[in-house]
């Protein structure tokens, strides 16, 4: 119940925001650019590799969603919310961990050498998909978990009282739920892939493994071809938009409500079923924890000899992550109606390399654009975490004014005593989670920043960029280290804030 | 001091309540029907959270019908939501004074004095779910006592209590309202509650509000449509 002004504004705001740098985008990519062999390449490449990091993620996540639905183990809850935590997983982070297990000098790369095989090679398509799964595995198998809780016990009970054997009992009752699940999984995912960057720039390059939106980092940093990354701004844009389009379209399609965690199948389960079971979410869970225990080792001892360049750029990324989340909440509280998670949403479809491609060429004629890096990744920060924030806000908005409209009307509190009284305290709770999120998002982001920062602007996700490139690997770990005690110690902190004080409501 | 009803058509959804009253003086008065026949939303006409479609509502004379909730002369009883549960029932009962997050000495004084005389003497730090059902009812009254408003409008906000502590709110409420003259107006759907405390009753039914009658009579010889709410046909 923000003052409808207020709600304007902001919508306004945020709108301009994103059709502003499109505008820009749209006119520099003049007639004169042509689309050569090197883009196609990135667009074929960009489409390869969504489509099979999507379909690698959603068939690993069948058996991993089905041993979890169906075992009960102590500490299962907290596995299943561990796989939450990639999403505020700094994707440079992740890199380094499974360069760590996966790299040239890996864990798995020793064992080959040591058996005599030739070492893989971590770089590539193979390198842009591995780090695709470490994603949007956990993502798919909460998808389809929720499938699964969804399931109802009476079927589950019937197939048992008919003696179903395990073939019959997938296909009568768990694949017909899988595949009105599975296109909306894969679009998502998909959708996500499109549009990857940091993993790209990180794992993949070369002409062989360029994304569309490494291709306008290229163009733009390297040869100065504004025209060439307009165009591919705008191959991305309808890229995203339309696969978004089309994810919304299937989401919409299977409403599966909130899973509510049925008890275990009172029958007991062959031995075999669960030592599959067992194995399955063991190998996941290695698969999730051990790059980064790997990479924890490795670069632990090393932060505190860290140099002062490594801190500050840690100071710069705090500084940064705590701007996006003020600017981002400031947004999401008048936004958090219908029309303003829509608004948001569109926004997040433009990606944020296109964002600020526009963006650059948008205050180019008036200052030099490697001057506002930070102000520029910080507002383009909060636009992307702005759905997320809304997503976590808008139905706890929606039952304050439900319930405590009518008494604040009648006791005439106004604008500010709504605000001050009401919103602000009922709404603790989700808050900190919403910054905690925002924050941990903003403090591991490594993409507008890639175009716009050098070396004296760079942030911590940049900043350990920049030592990998200059093959500083155990500095890159210790850097690592740090971005990750940080990512999460932000989350934390914001998320207990919002907790404390907040529990009897 | 009079309310008077004049003509006020409401529509909601696909009901509709014709209201035209004779001027209403300081008193309790019970409203009583069916449910559906549109009780709740002849009160929250009053109170200002439902526009009305025709008609106006005059008071001394002057037309509130176009008025925001708060500048009208009425504090409202909810059926629930009465009371932030997140704030102290000291902070609860101060925001009908000041938005301010530093009271003066006289409206802590005031916040007390409302506190005392509900029974809640010491009750002020507590939070709403930290009190009893009965206690967030004081607290509430309390609130609207503050407010200082010559109308109240009451919407069933004991039905939640035991019979007990249902009575002895109800005579709390009449005490109030008689010490300090109020008009009330009170939705309810339990003859009981209107015999204990309200003179009069005005009857929702069939789309309309009826006059007020002496309740103690119109129980005794209730027209058709009661009869038929009251199952004493």
């Amino acid at each position: 119940m923000a003052p409808r002004a207020v709600q304007i504004i902001a919508g306004a705001a945020l709108a301009a925001f994103v059709i502003a740098p499109l505008s820009a985008v749209w006119a520099k990519a003049g007639p004169a650019v042509r689309f050569g062999p090197a883009e196609w390449a990135a667009l074929r490449f960009t489409l390869l590799q969504a489509a099979l990091s999507a379909a690698l993620s959603v068939l690993l996540a069948i058996p991993l969603a089905r041993a979890l639905a169906r075992s009960r183990f102590w500490g299962r809850d907290v596995t299943i919310m561990l796989l939450g935590a990639p999403f505020i997983l700094p994707v440079i982070v992740a890199v380094l961990g499974l360069i760590a297990i996966f790299g040239q000098n890996g864990l798995l790369n020793d064992g080959l050498r040591a058996l005599g095989f030739e070492p893989l090679s971590i770089y590539g398509l193979q390198g842009v998909l591995l780090a695709h799964v470490f994603f949007n595995l956990p993502l798919a198998t909460r998808m389809i978990l929720l499938g699964w809780m969804s399931l109802p016990s009476e079927r589950i009970r019937l197939g048992q009282s008919l003696g179903l054997g395990a073939m019959a009992r997938f296909y009568l009752i768990e694949w017909p739920m899988i595949r009105r699940i599975l296109p909306s999984a894969f679009a998502v995912i998909f959708v996500i892939c499109l549009s990857s960057f940091a993993v790209a720039l990180t794992l993949g390059g070369g002409p062989k493994a360029t994304t569309i939106e490494l291709a306008i980092y290229q163009a733009f940093r390297f040869e100065f071809d504004f025209a060439t990354a307009a165009l591919l701004g705008l191959v991305q844009l309808f890229l995203s938009v339309s696969a978004a389009g089309v994810a919304l379209w299937l989401a919409g399609h299977d409403r599966l409500g909130i899973g509510l965690d049925r008890p275990a199948p009172a029958a007991r389960r062959p031995l075999s079923e669960r030592c599959i079971d067992a194995g399955v979410i063991l190998g996941a869970m290695l698969f999730l924890i051990l790059p980064l225990a790997l990479l924890f080792i490795k670069g632990a001892a090393g932060v505190p000899d860290l140099g002062a360049p490594v801190w500050f750029a840690a100071l710069r990324s705090l500084a940064l992550a705590l701007g996006a989340t003020l600017l981002c909440l400031c947004f999401a509280l008048p936004l958090a109606t219908r029309w303003g998670e829509l608004i948001a949403t569109l926004g997040i479809a433009v990606s944020p390399l296109v964002l600020g491609t526009g963006l650059f060429l948008i205050v180019r004629p008036y200052v030099n654009p490697f001057d506002v890096a930070l102000g520029v990744t910080l507002c383009v920060n909060a636009l992307m975490s702005l759905p997320f924030a809304l997503r976590i806000l808008r139905p706890e908005v929606q039952a304050v004014e439900q319930n405590f409209s009518h008494l604040s009307a009648a006791l005439g509190l106004g604008a500010w005593g709504w605000f001050r009284w009401v919103m602000l305290p009922r709404l603790r709770r989700p808050l900190g989670f919403a910054a905690g999120l925002t924050a941990a998002l903003s403090m591991g982001d490594l993409g507008v920043i890639a175009l716009f920062g050098d070396a004296e602007w760079a942030t911590l996700p940049l900043k350990i960029y920049q030592l990998m490139g200059s093959y500083r690997m155990d500095q890159a770990a210790a850097a690592a280290v740090l971005l990750l005690a940080l990512s999460l110690g932000l989350f934390w902190l914001f998320d207990r804030v919002g907790r404390y004080g907040a529990q009897d409501q | 001091m009079v309310l008077k009803i004049n003509n006020v058509h409401i529509a909601q959804g696909g009901f509709r309540l014709t209201a035209s009253l004779p001027p209403l003086e300081a008193g309790i008065y019970a409203v009583m029907g069916p449910s559906g026949a549109g009780k709740s939303s002849l009160l929250a006409a009053l109170a200002g959270f439902l526009a009305l479609q025709d008609g106006q509502i005059l008071w001394k004379g002057r037309d509130i019908a176009a008025l925001p909730p708060a500048q009208r002369p009425m504090a409202m009883l909810f059926q629930d939501n009465n009371l932030f549960p997140h704030l102290s029932a000291a902070r609860n009962i101060a925001l009908a004074l000041t938005r301010r997050a530093k009271l003066t000495a006289d409206q802590t004084d005031q916040v007390n004095a409302a506190l005392g005389r509900v029974g809640l003497a010491g009750f002020g730090t507590k939070k709403p779910p930290q009190l009893s059902g009965g206690e967030q009812s004081r607290v509430a009254l309390a609130r609207v006592m503050l407010q200082d408003k010559p109308i109240l409008l009451v919407d069933e906000p004991f039905s939640a209590l035991g019979p007990a502590l249902k009575a002895e709110m109800l005579d709390l409420l009449g005490e109030l309202a008689r010490e300090r003259g109020s008009l009330v107006m009170m939705v309810t759907h339990d003859p009981a509650d209107a015999l204990r405390i309200a003179e009069k009753t005005i009857v929702v039914a069939e789309g309309t509000a009826h006059p007020p009658e002496q309740t103690k009579g119109l129980l005794q010889n209730p027209p058709p449509a009661l009869a038929a709410y009251l199952g004493t046909d």
